[in-house]
């Protein structure tokens, strides 16, 4: 093994080198449109433009980023909804000719002293969820686009052959290319790309190129993902990071764009040219000295990125196991972090932006593939995260060299880690009680632990296989769902119960059960069940911190605020909480880091020149986030029942799981349902998982109750007009369709509180229309 | 390639040091051209209650695997060189090196650190200061990586 100290040029990988004629290549492109702009210096964190392409009708244009729109967006995914505001109508779906794929950057995106600064924020309406979904990511793409003049990328229609969009930072030209004879699977794609654009045959020239790129699957699945390039002069090949939720590699295949490709003449560390670069130094070198620090007595992110959190989900019983009917398996130690550990390359930087020295972005350099069309091929697998190694062992996937090539394939083909796993992990449940079968699965044996039969669902799915379960099961829980409880094969209630998803979107990898809060950090959000609003389990369920409904309100309320605020600026969550100052535990809100909620308020002044506070910070969010439920709203969800979440996210859906956790939950009968230990004991299992059924679901309507109204919505769940212009919004147009909606609610009966009040229990509030007092 | 096997080290001879700083003041005017010293300088002469310290890169090269850019290389004399054309100005470097001596200065983005140039050496009027050749195998260090350590 590699000990550091390597001359950068002589690193090797040892991975299958590939010979393209990328000439031959390159002149097979025909420019289809071009435009030509301007050179201009990014001011204060802002390029104050964004970019407009129609592939449609070849249009390329500027648009202005005004001071109004910086003040009610601020940035990031804040322009991105602002843009789709202006461009989509309440029926655009994923397909529609309208909808766009957006990329954004944020006014702190590009910063290279603070660690965590790269993120490009993406969004688009979902082919999961059919509202908008937005994904942040690493890798160079979204820096680079800022530094190449614009705040965000903003993409309309759909060309009608495969093409490539260009943007060139060093002559300013964008251009629409036709792009027939790349590959479209992103690790030979993002490579070929990354060589023909670089300026020159050098390691340093290709680091300046960034590629986004989808996969084979992403085009017969609705879990395609956008894998972000950046390329890294070490191993010599371009490295990825995944936007994943919610199906945006889908739309980019659907609009026939093989790649976004984007290059920068050259940037240093101050290209955001910030109000004051030495505040902006100050603060960013006491993180990296705090990473420098305390990193290997806390998380350990530097070593093992955020595989470190499978050992400790395993032991709290958080780890999802067998499509999450148990939280820790006795198999789970052979997929422990340092079984990682050892297969990890351990000598490079691994941020996935410049500066963030977090640097989990770990790999395995010369990994042999097992299966498919790449078998024998020496590659590069960039990770596993958690979220990819929980997903396997939802699969009861416990090897690591499977969990790599999951990962790997996942990537190339361009689909999300997440939600396949999680998906293929309720197949797998269903394949288990006789409800999916092999002839109905088209010959796969689809059972828990069958890493095989997962990787061949993919391969099939990748060729465009039209077998009937192949094409549903690529489009997720949800369709299965439907597609099992139309085939009559299973009872509805059991099906409903155990595929994990929420809004058509599968969930990420933590078991709720035992966390109400939780719950709702997956159910009550906007763009459906992911973990970056909120993650309250330990607050919650382990330190027992939010004990009252009004306590988790706020936890659910101030949290998504605070977190959402990342995503306007293009920023990184990890450097927030996973590393702490080493006297954090002894101020008053712990598990806010008050610390860092002040850096962050300091390198904001620092970069724009405004002088905010924390609580400003929250305003910014408190905007957006009610801008996307609104527009939720204004596509027909973002209410009370788009909030729902399966049972199984809530507690125990068979018996199997009542009796593995026996004590906890007979212990739960008596304690906070008020059963005497007599009648428990004379319970059957059945009667008890009733029992604690409708309970558990009656604990999390009064959740909801609670947060809506700590939001400022109506008992439905939806933004008030009120709300609204509190916050800033005059638009006529949000308004009055919020108004509309609030008045067909009234009608319908749905202004009510979802929760069955017991005496003495307190509503959130008694009075009607309170939000208009 | 071949690679340098040996580096030349800053030595300090506290017993005659008078801490008049034109160690200093030599090392601003090869950066920045100015006799500041303090803050401008890589090499750093502190009081303490028992004489005087020096404080000054070693040349493990520790910050060699932390760069993002490469812009982090050992020269053909073996020192550890910072090429600013490159540097993107992430600050990784300064905030792991063990010993606080690669330094950021507010005039510019770009950190900086000792060449191992001998500009101080010259400077000193006490002949506090010496420049000795160590072999490299001999001091080298790698970032942190290992579990638990």
């Amino acid at each position: 093994m590699v000990e550091g100290q390597i001359t950068i040029e002589e690193y090797r990988t040892g991975n299958t080198e590939h010979s393209w004629d990328l000439k031959k290549i390159k002149t097979a492109h025909k420019v289809l449109a071009t435009y030509s702009y301007k050179k201009g210096e990014v001011n204060k964190g802002y390029a104050n433009r964004t970019l407009y392409v129609n592939l449609t009708t070849g249009m390329i244009k500027e648009k202005p980023v005004t001071d109004e729109m910086k003040k009610k967006f601020t940035g990031g995914r804040g322009f991105g909804l602002k843009l789709l505001w202006d461009s989509i109508k309440p029926t655009t779906r994923w397909n529609s000719e309208e909808n766009e794929l957006l990329i954004t950057t944020g006014p702190l995106c590009g910063t290279t002293q603070y660690a965590g600064s790269g993120k490009s924020l993406c969004l688009s309406v979902s082919p999961s969820t059919n509202i908008i979904c937005d994904c942040n990511v690493g890798g160079f793409f979204g820096p680079y686009l800022k530094f190449a003049g614009f705040d965000a990328l903003e993409i309309q229609g759909k060309a009608i052959e495969d093409v490539v969009v260009v943007i060139d930072g060093e002559k300013g030209i964008v251009s629409i290319e036709s792009a027939p004879l790349e590959e479209i699977n992103t690790h030979l794609l993002s490579d070929q790309l990354t060589q023909m654009y670089a300026t020159e045959n050098t390691d340093k020239s290709r680091q300046k190129v960034s590629v986004v790129s989808s996969g084979l699957a992403a085009q017969h699945s609705y879990w395609g993902c956008l894998n972000f390039s950046f390329y890294d002069i070490r191993r010599k090949v371009p490295r990825i990071k995944q936007a994943g939720r919610g199906g945006l590699g889908t739309v980019l295949r659907d609009k026939k764009i093989k790649a976004l490709v984007v290059k920068v003449e050259r940037f240093d560390g101050v290209s955001n040219h910030p109000a004051d670069p030495i505040a902006l130094a100050k603060v960013g070198i006491k993180l990296h000295r705090e990473i420098h620090n305390l990193d290997r007595y806390q998380c350990n992110m530097r070593a093992v990125g955020t595989g470190h959190l499978v050992e400790i989900m395993d032991a709290y019983d958080l780890l999802p196991t067998e499509n999450y009917r148990f939280g820790s398996f006795p198999k789970a130690s052979k997929i422990y972090s340092p079984k990682f550990y050892e297969l990890f390359t351990k000598i490079i930087p691994d941020g996935c932006w410049h500066g963030c020295t977090m640097a989990c972005a770990k790999t395995v350099d010369g990994y042999t593939v097992m299966t498919g069309p790449y078998k024998g091929e020496k590659v590069t697998v960039d990770g596993p995260e958690y979220e990819t190694i929980g997903a396997c062992s939802n699969m009861s996937i416990w090897d690591p060299l499977w969990i790599l090539e999951f990962n790997f394939y996942c990537d190339t083909y361009g689909i999300d880690t997440i939600s396949a796993g999680t998906a293929i992990a309720f197949y797998m449940e269903m394949y288990e009680y006789g409800i999916l079968n092999k002839e109905r699965c088209n010959g796969l044996e689809l059972c828990f632990g069958n890493a095989d039969a997962a990787l061949e669902l993919l391969h099939r799915i990748a060729q465009g296989d039209t077998g009937e379960f192949i094409k549903v099961a690529a489009k997720g829980a949800r369709r299965v769902k439907d597609w099992i409880i139309q085939n009559s094969w299973g009872e509805k209630q059991l099906v409903e119960d155990t595929g994990m998803e929420s809004k058509g979107l599968e969930f990420s990898e933590y078991v709720t059960k035992e966390s109400l809060a939780m719950q709702g950090g997956y159910g009550l959000t906007l763009k459906g069940p992911q973990h970056d609003e909120a993650w309250l389990i330990f607050m919650d369920m382990v330190n027992n911190a939010i004990p009252t409904f009004k306590m988790k309100a706020e936890a659910l309320h101030y949290f998504p605020m605070w977190r959402t605020w990342f995503g306007l600026n293009g920023l990184c969550k990890l450097p927030w909480n996973d590393i702490e100052p080493a006297n954090n535990v002894e101020t008053p809100e712990p598990s806010k880091v008050p610390e860092h909620v002040q850096n962050y308020v300091e390198y904001q002044n620092a970069m724009t020149g405004w002088n905010v506070t924390k609580e400003d910070l929250i305003l910014q969010s408190e905007r957006c986030y009610n801008w996307q439920r609104a527009m939720n709203v204004w596509m027909g969800r973002g209410q009370r029942k788009d909030d729902w979440i399966p049972f199984r996210a809530m507690g125990p859906v068979t018996e199997m799981e009542y009796v593995s956790r026996k004590e906890r939950y007979d212990k739960q009968l008596v304690e906070k349902l008020g059963l005497s230990q007599k009648d428990v004991e004379k319970m059957t299992v059945r009667e008890k998982l009733t029992v604690l059924y409708e309970f558990r679901r009656g604990q999390y309507k009064k959740l909801a109750d609670a947060v809506y109204y700590r939001r400022g919505w109506t008992p439905n769940g939806v933004p008030t007009p009120q709300k609204m212009k509190q916050l800033g919004f005059t638009d006529k147009k949000m308004l009055k369709m919020l108004q509309d909606k609030i008045d067909a609610d009234e009608k319908n009966g749905l202004n009510v509180w979802g929760g069955t009040y017991e005496k003495g229990e307190q509503l959130p509030s008694t009075e009607k229309r309170y939000w208009e007092k | 390639m071949d690679h340098p096997t040996t580096v030349k080290i800053l030595k300090f001879h506290a017993e005659k040091c008078k801490g008049c700083l034109e160690c200093e003041k030599a090392c601003s005017q090869v950066h920045f051209k100015t006799k500041d010293g303090g803050e401008k300088s890589a090499i750093r002469i502190v009081k303490t209650d028992k004489g005087y310290t020096m404080h000054v890169c070693n040349q493990r090269g520790l910050c060699l695997d932390m760069c993002p850019v490469g812009a982090l290389t050992r020269r053909k004399n073996g020192g550890v060189w910072l090429d600013k054309d490159i540097c993107i100005g992430c600050q990784a470097c300064v905030g792991f090196c063990p010993i606080g001596a690669m330094r950021k200065s507010d005039i510019r983005i770009e950190p900086f650190k000792c060449i191992s140039c001998g500009s101080c050496v010259r400077a000193c009027p006490e002949k506090a200061l010496e420049l000795v050749e160590t072999s490299i195998a001999k001091i080298q260090q790698v970032v942190y990586h290992k579990l638990g350590v």
